[in-house]
Formats: C-alpha cells, structure tokens, sequence
C-alpha cells in the first residue's frame, strides 16, 4: 500500500488532484454562462411579473427592488446548485474505493476573496436599501406618527380642503376594527365610508389606526402594508400609478373573522374621485354629523362620554356599558 | 417483550393518538351550532326570519354572555343558535326582539342602516317599535341612529358580504335599561322574564342570486369584561356572530 501511495498517480486521491483544475475550469465556465442567462431571465422577463406589479410608486420600486434582490441571488443559487450536481455526477466514490478524499486546507486567498465579495454585496444592498426606503417615501410601510421619509410627498397644509395639483397631500384615515375597514376623508367634510376611492398620479397619505386590537392595513397592489395600532397613528404613503382596483386585506391575526377582513379598493381619474368624494360627502352628511370630530387616534379605553352614558342611564350590569371593572370575567 | 407485541403496542398508541387528534378536531375545531333551515318555510320568494337579542344565555354554560337567538320555524321556539339558512335570491322579512339594555357604539358610523328596505319601501332604513314599560310606542322607520346622544342602540346586525347593516334599537331609559331579563331565551310570562322585548326592530333584504355563506356580527363590542370588548359572545359562533347560508 504505502509503495503504492507513493508512486502518486495510481490512487484515487492522486486522479482527483489531476482532474481537479479540468473540473474548476468546467465549473467556472458552466457557472458564469448559467449565471448570465439566469440572470438575464430573473431581470428581463420574470422581474415585469413579480410582485406587488406596478400599480403605485411604492409598489412599482418594490418590484424593482425584488428584481434586483432576485438578480444577484440568482448566480449564489446557480453556483451551489450547479456543485452540488457537479458532485453528485462526477466526484461520487467508485465501487470498492475505500480511500479518504484529499485532505482540504485553508486558502487565504480564497478567504479574503469571499469575505471581501460577500461584505460588499452586503454593504451595498444597504446602502441601496437605504436609498430605495428614502426615495418611494418610506417605501409604503408604516412609519409611525411621525414620518420621515416623505421625499416626492407634498405638505399636510390643510386638513379642511384639498383640490388637485395643489401642494396639499390627500389625506384617507384608515381604521381597523373587528372585523371591517372603514376609511374617513378629513378634507372632504371628515366622511366615513366602507369604500376606499383614490385618485391616480396623486401622492397619498394613509393615517392607519384602530378601534381595539391591532390589525394591519395591507393594499396589496398599493405595495403599502402599515401596522393599524389602537392609540397610535401610522402614515404610509403611496402614489398610484394605474387606474383599476387593489385589495384591501388585514395581515395581522386579529380574531375569529380576521380572514374577513377583505376588501376592494379602486384607482380612478382624478376628476372622477372628486365626483365621487363630493357626492359621497353630500350623501353622507347626517351621518358625519354624529361622527365624532376627526381624530388621528381613538382610544376605545377613554372613549367621550361612555361614564356619562352610563350614569346617565344608571348601567350598573352586563346589559350595557364597556369595560365594568367589576365584571368577574375581566381578564 | 417480543417483536409482535412491541409492533402492536406501538401501532395501538398510534392509533390512539390520530383517534385523539380526530375527536379534538371534529369536537371542537370543527363543531358549529346548529343550522336553522327557512328554506322549506319560504313562499312567494319571501322568507320570514326571527331573531333575539338577549343580556343573557341561561341554557349555556355561559350565562353571562350576551347573545342572539334564532326562531326555529319547525317549533317555533327560540333557538340558541346564529346560524341560519335561507334560499337564494329571496326577500328575507327579519324580525329582531331586543330584550339587551342599550351599550354605545364604538365606531358610530355603524349607527346606519345600509341595505335594507322596510315593509313600506324605504331603502337603507329599519322600522323600529319601542316598549316604554306599559306599551308599544308607534313603529317608525329610522334610517340612522345617534347612540352616543341618547344610548339607542344594544347591538347591530350586520352582513358585511351584503353591505347590511342594521342597528338594533333600544329604549334609552334608565328603568327599562336596568329591567333586563333574567334568562335567556327571554320567552317568560313576565316582564322580568322577557314577555316585552323593549324593541321590536323589522327590515327586509335581498339574498343574492347565487349561494354562499355570509357572515354576520355585531359591531359593538359587546363582550363585556373581555379584552376591549371583543372577546367571550363576540367571538364565539352561536353568540353574537354566525353564518347565513344561502341555497342555491
């Protein structure tokens, strides 16, 4: 055995180690041409089709934005899926080859130059990330009662009006409620409706809240998905880009009919939202009389005048009132 | 042990155990109340349909709870259920007794009345009959009800698949708020046992031409005690939400 091992070229080891350059310089060539078409198909003809489309700004950068994560994932994906079949064609154990594979040592090149790749990719997916959370404003997500990112997006100037092409932002309440969506238009007499109606190519803010539990405003199409927490104000912008309807979904488990809480909403002209919030507003107004005046939160715990409702009518068991402490089933 | 009997023990416990996970699924998971069937009762494209409102559920195990009641139209008794079934494409006549005391509406958008019509055909409305104690007071058709300025509303009944939605009306006085029924169904011989329901609350809607199952709730947090209102009857089926199946 130990002549044998010596005279080198005769073991399996020794064979490997021959044909070891042939197969990298296969493996690399295999690699870049699959990597290269991969990457041609990722980008040009699946990133058009991948989610959430294009019907907002937000939405439009989001795809983008998957479609660049996709395209420089593709070729990680290629190389270990492209060795793992290498492996399993070529280098698997010949029958009654009971020798041990080359011993593997480290290599500081090969160290250093996958340290230094895998940091830069990770350091300028964030820089890009940063860029892309900036510009579509906040890239529809929630960004609290305070946002920060608001670039492209025009001043809350007025509460009371809005008109179109005016540097004044549409302004749609979304609240959260077990288990419905109603939404309420503060510049268009603070109507509160079950339909959400909004004009394309106009910058949106959505003020997200809600009446009890937490919930989660999803506009699927929209690309905005903002956290609807009871007490608390959540804004998300978006713009619409296209005309035609989205969904409306809650993503946050929220009780027993939380999979009912899906909706429809519709991008229509501008000229046609106005028709539409002006008529609404009209048909609406004894209704909004007994709304509540327009508040960025409610909190269900301090709601105006449930003590007075209650001495008023002197509510001392189940049968009416919220939240009597003397309740034997308070949690 | 031998062989056999090792293999046999471990097929029985793992018989045992599918045979546990089936029993929890179908009991519990899958367990629903029953189904109050109208659609052998319906004529002439209409159905007749009897709901209640009661403060409490006597015949559960839950007697605290708030719940609704479903007329059965073989027996004519008041069921504890909220499921119900009517055909399709059908004017449905609902009759909701409220028996609760009044509670505000969170939200008081819910406060009107969208997709209905009552017997004298106003669209979006409810005719409503208050009890004051001594009698009926005269039925009138209300189409949006302000619970905040005079507590005048217990519970809603909404089908938010048919843009329903119906506030149940409630006396607002303190003596018949506090002259609630003491078992549920409120079917008694008496006031205290729910021979007056303080409000007599009748619509009519449209089933929609094709089947499906709708759901239906109330949207005022009525669970009291429960996490803001929405826990315990507001999210048990048979309480205060249910299934309407509609029969092709």
């Amino acid at each position: 055995m130990a002549a044998e091992a010596s005279s080198g070229a005769s073991t399996p080891a020794a064979a490997g180690r021959s044909g070891g350059r042939r197969d990298g310089l296969w493996l690399l060539v295999s690699w870049i041409v699959l990597s290269i078409i991969g990457c041609l198909l990722v980008a040009l003809v699946w990133g058009p089709h991948l989610p959430p489309g294009a019907a907002s700004q937000q939405a439009r950068s989001q795809q983008v934005d998957i479609t660049v994560l996709g395209t420089i994932a593709t070729p990680v994906v290629i190389g270990v899926l492209l060795y793992f079949g290498w492996a399993l064609a070529f280098w698997r154990q010949k029958p009654g080859d009971e020798t041990d594979a080359a011993p593997v040592h480290g290599n500081t090149r090969i160290q250093a130059l996958w340290i230094t790749v895998t940091s830069a990719i990770v350091l300028a997916l964030a820089v890009y990330g940063t860029i892309e959370l900036i510009d579509p404003a906040g890239a529809g997500g929630g960004q609290g009662p305070q946002p920060v990112f608001n670039r492209g997006i025009p001043a809350a100037a007025s509460l009371t009006s809005w008109s179109p092409n005016t540097n004044n932002v549409l302004q749609v309440q979304v609240i959260g409620q077990q288990w419905a969506w109603t939404f309420r238009y503060p510049q268009f007499g603070g109507f509160e409706t079950t339909d959400l109606v909004l004009p394309v190519d106009t910058p949106v803010r959505f003020n997200v809240t809600s009446l009890d539990v937490i919930h989660s405003f999803w506009a699927y199409q929209l690309g905005v998905k903002a956290d609807a927490n009871p007490g608390v104000n959540n804004v998300a912008y978006t713009t619409p880009e296209q005309l035609g309807a989205f969904t409306v979904r809650c993503a946050e488990l929220c009780g027993i009919w939380h999979g009912a809480m899906y909706d429809y909403g519709k991008v229509v002209s501008v000229s046609d939202f106005m028709n539409w919030a002006h008529s609404t507003e009209t048909q609406l107004a004894a209704l909004t009389k007994i709304l509540p005046p327009y508040a960025l939160t409610y909190d269900p715990t301090v709601l105006a005048n449930v003590g007075k409702v209650n001495q008023q009518l002197g509510l001392t068991s189940a049968g009416g009132g919220y939240y009597n402490p003397a309740d034997p089933e308070q949690p | 042990m031998s062989l056999p009997a090792r293999v046999a023990t471990l097929v029985i416990a793992f018989l045992a155990v599918v045979a546990g996970g089936i029993f929890v699924a179908l009991h519990y998971i899958g367990s629903q109340p029953p189904v109050e069937d109208y659609t052998s009762v319906a004529s002439n494209g209409q159905v007749n349909v009897t709901l209640m409102t009661t403060p409490e559920t006597t015949v559960t195990d839950k007697p605290d709870w708030v719940s609704y009641f479903i007329k059965s139209p073989q027996t004519g008794q008041f069921v504890h259920t909220t499921y119900f079934k009517v055909p399709a494409n059908t004017q449905v006549n609902v009759t909701i007794l409220g028996y609760d005391g009044c509670t505000p509406l969170r939200n008081p958008y819910w406060g009107q009345v969208t997709g209905t019509f009552t017997s004298s055909g106003q669209k979006n409305a409810e005719d409503v009959s208050i009890f004051d104690g001594k009698k009926y007071g005269p039925v009138t058709s209300v189409s949006t009800f302000d619970s905040w300025a005079n507590c005048s509303v217990q519970h809603t009944f909404a089908i938010p698949g048919l843009g329903l939605n119906v506030p149940v009306a409630s006396p607002p006085t303190v003596a018949e708020n506090n002259a609630l029924c003491a078992a549920g169904p409120c079917v008694g011989a008496t006031d205290d046992e729910g021979n007056a329901p303080h409000s007599v609350v009748t619509f009519s809607f449209r089933t929609p031409k094709d089947g499906g199952t709708f759901r239906w709730q109330c949207f005022i947090p009525c669970g009291g005690g429960f996490l803001d209102g929405n826990g315990g009857p507001m999210g048990t089926p048979g309480y205060m939400m249910g299934q309407m199946e509609v029969q092709a």
